[in-house]
């Protein structure tokens, strides 16, 4: 880059003194220019004769050495180097542009570890993560970045999983805690165990993701593809035609002027504007994706997230946590302490999820002395004698089997009452929480089009009903089987327009088929899951439903960049080749709808790398 | 197999896409990608044919960009 620099500048002062000095002699000022422009322009031409040689023809060199030797040709000398000049700043400039943007690339995915300390003995030794062993023990220290999955056996610290996830909060970890590799220890040493080799380590398997990311190519970048083929070559013709045709046909025509005229269009034969620039607004996007935490398996994902008309989200697990909490204790006759005492310790020998939830509120260790005579009523609750006392726990059912007179109102969630020899003595209510980010995801996706949003969820009408009305979601199907989910969707695909797609949100976990149908599939809660990651289009790597709006948001910023790009590359290319064809058009304007185009174009698809805006 | 090549002094995007065709196009291959922002070329082929294939690869991408060097990724 250097040396071209120089020769830009060596040249570029001849070529000004050969226009300034104007020397009597007739001859010097031609050779002047000649001599600026071979040391301009002299590998170009080099490289056009060389690809010549190897037969190809129709490449950038070829067509800036025709269109400036054509300039020489016809006697215009200063606009043959003066175009080869500013052809080579271009270049100098899109070669800048492209380095910067690849730098900034590579920076995104910087999070690659260089090395591990291995422990062998009492001995660290650096090595190579590759080289790691599945069992071998690894001492990361404070600031290191953590070179493998693995398990932490001694030592406690605070994990920035920020490179991952883009959640700013550090983790705490000790011993036992999963660590995933490409997070950065911030302060304590800890000692870990292996557990997967770095290929399948959690850092490779997302560098790997987006790196070939772009292999699946938007439907805008297969356009350019398309276009970049049919455009040289015919620009290319024309110009040929433009050269001899008129020439031949007007008798006013001068030969020298249409050939001008057909250089002109050479130099702006080159697709290369649009060639870089749309993968390039596509990778940054991903790449800046990435960097939130959402991950994007292609180009084509990120530009269909921006024509999705439908939202489908599984329920549990990605709008609520998933986890059963007692939310009301309701009790008659006998504190609320005594009745959460009292049906836990009924519930106590069931693994059932309601169970646990009522234990872990309970909060104290269950004495098994206190309790015997359990018996499990299928269908209805449980029956047990805890401290001498009878206790019927379950659901309305069991109360009207027992002819216990219960209360009767509505009630959402799982409803667990309890009777205490024969007397009702109350209910708790478990129920799962919405993710407190729910609402703002669901707002945040109304703003950014969604035209419905739609919960499918296994459990009871109630629940599913209560969840989608806090949430004002537009409809809701409760009570589904898994193979019910599938229906529903191919149900809700004939309710979107013919060019809109349809998510699904779930959380990977069984909801495989569903994610396969959807057009986008999108899994929750990527983080070490390496289900979620293989069976979805989008992975949101943390469980905040909220990122599938900043994946949509950022989708719809580099869907509109692309397509600027492309009105603005083509757009100045028509009309530069139009005033060329009539004469209007100077070389310099060609100059600039090549390689100006380019590196406005590449500038502004710098844009899509930056996702703070989001 | 899958190999990966890194190709320094990519510097043409539409070569990049030129090459990527080129070397598709090639027997034994099932598939190949030239990735010109991060400069790297993936190609999954048949074991067996692999080593012709990749000499086939380096002169297509010889012809499309001279200066172009390959380095095992």
């Amino acid at each position: 880059m250097k040396k071209r620099l120089w020769r830009i500048i060596i040249g570029g002062l001849i070529f000004v003194s050969a226009l300034i000095i104007k020397p009597n002699i007739e001859w010097i000022q031609p050779a002047m220019f000649a001599v600026g422009y071979l040391v301009v322009g002299g590998d170009v031409v080099l490289r056009a004769v060389k690809n010549i040689a190897h037969g190809k023809v129709f490449d950038e060199n070829f067509l800036m050495g025709i269109a400036t030797i054509g300039a020489f040709c016809i006697g215009k000398f200063p606009e043959g180097v003066e175009v080869m000049l500013f052809y080579q700043i271009g270049e100098l400039f899109q070669s800048y542009a492209v380095d910067k943007s690849r730098k900034s690339i590579a920076s995104l995915m910087d999070i690659r570890p260089d090395y591990a300390n291995v422990k062998k003995g009492e001995e660290l030794v650096r090595t190579d993560p590759d080289e790691v062993n599945i069992g071998d023990v690894i001492v990361i220290k404070a600031g290191e970045r953590i070179p493998l999955d693995s398990k932490v056996i001694e030592g406690n610290s605070m994990i920035d999983t920020s490179a991952l996830t883009g959640e700013s909060v550090p983790r705490e970890v000790d011993a036992g805690c999963e660590l995933l590799s490409g997070c950065i220890n911030i302060n304590g040493v800890i000692t870990a165990e292996v557990t997967k080799q770095f290929g399948e380590s959690t850092v490779s398997k997302i560098l790997d993701l987006v790196e070939n990311a772009s292999s699946k190519k938007s439907d805008s970048e297969k356009f350019i593809t398309k276009f970049a083929k049919y455009y040289t070559p015919i620009v290319v013709i024309i110009a040929l035609i433009l050269a001899v045709l008129p020439p031949l046909v007007f008798s006013g025509a001068t030969f020298s002027d249409w050939l001008f005229r057909a250089l002109t269009f050479l130099v702006v034969s080159c697709p290369c504007a649009l060639v870089i620039s749309i993968p390039l607004s596509f990778f940054g996007g991903i790449g800046g994706a990435s960097r939130s935490g959402i991950l994007v398996k292609g180009s084509n994902y990120l530009e269909a997230l921006a024509q999705t008309e439908i939202v489908v989200f599984d329920k549990t697990g990605t709008l609520t946590k998933g986890v059963f909490n007692v939310q009301e204790i309701h009790a008659e006759g006998i504190s609320k302490e005594e009745l959460l005492e009292l049906t836990a310790y009924a519930e106590s020998y069931s693994n059932h999820p309601i169970s646990l939830s009522l234990k872990r509120a309970y909060g104290k260790e269950i004495d098994n002395e206190r309790i015997s005579n359990v018996e499990e009523i299928s269908g209805h609750g449980v029956s047990a004698i805890v401290s001498g006392k009878r206790v019927f726990a379950g659901n309305i059912k069991l109360m009207k089997k027992m002819d216990i007179p219960c209360y009767e109102g509505d009630l959402t969630g799982t409803v667990v009452h309890t009777a205490v020899d024969d007397h009702y003595a109350g209910y708790i209510v478990i129920a799962d929480e919405i993710k407190e980010d729910a609402a703002q995801a669901i707002r945040e996706l109304k703003a950014a089009g969604i035209r419905q949003i739609v919960m499918l969820t296994g459990d009871n009408k109630s629940v599913g009903e209560k969840v989608a009305k806090e949430l004002r979601l537009d409809k809701v199907y409760a009570e589904l089987l898994p193979a019910d989910k599938v229906e529903k969707l191919e149900e809700l695909f004939s309710e979107k327009s013919t060019k809109g797609k349809l998510a699904f949100v779930g959380d990977g976990i069984n909801d495989a088929p569903v994610l396969a149908r959807a057009d986008i599939g999108i899994a929750m809660g990527g983080l070490g899951s390496d289900a979620a990651i293989e069976a979805a289009d989008i992975v949101i790597m943390t469980d905040e439903p909220s990122k599938i709006a900043t994946a949509m948001k950022i989708s719809q910023k580099t869907l509109s960049i692309a397509h600027q790009n492309i009105a603005f590359a083509i757009g100045i290319k028509v009309i530069v080749l139009l005033l060329s064809a009539f004469g209007f058009a100077s070389m310099q304007a060609a100059i600039f709808a090549d390689v100006g185009v380019t590196i406005l174009a590449v500038l502004n698809a710098f844009r899509a790398l930056s996702v703070k805006n989001c | 197999m899958k190999n990966t090549f890194k190709l320094e002094g990519l510097d043409c995007a539409n070569c990049a896409a030129k090459m990527e065709a080129a070397i598709k196009k090639l027997d034994g291959v099932s598939s190949a990608t030239v990735n010109f922002m991060t400069t790297k070329m993936v190609i999954e082929a048949e074991d067996d044919k692999m080593s012709r294939i990749l000499e086939a690869a380096e002169r297509i991408i010889k012809k499309i960009e001279p200066d172009v060097r390959l380095k095992k990724a």
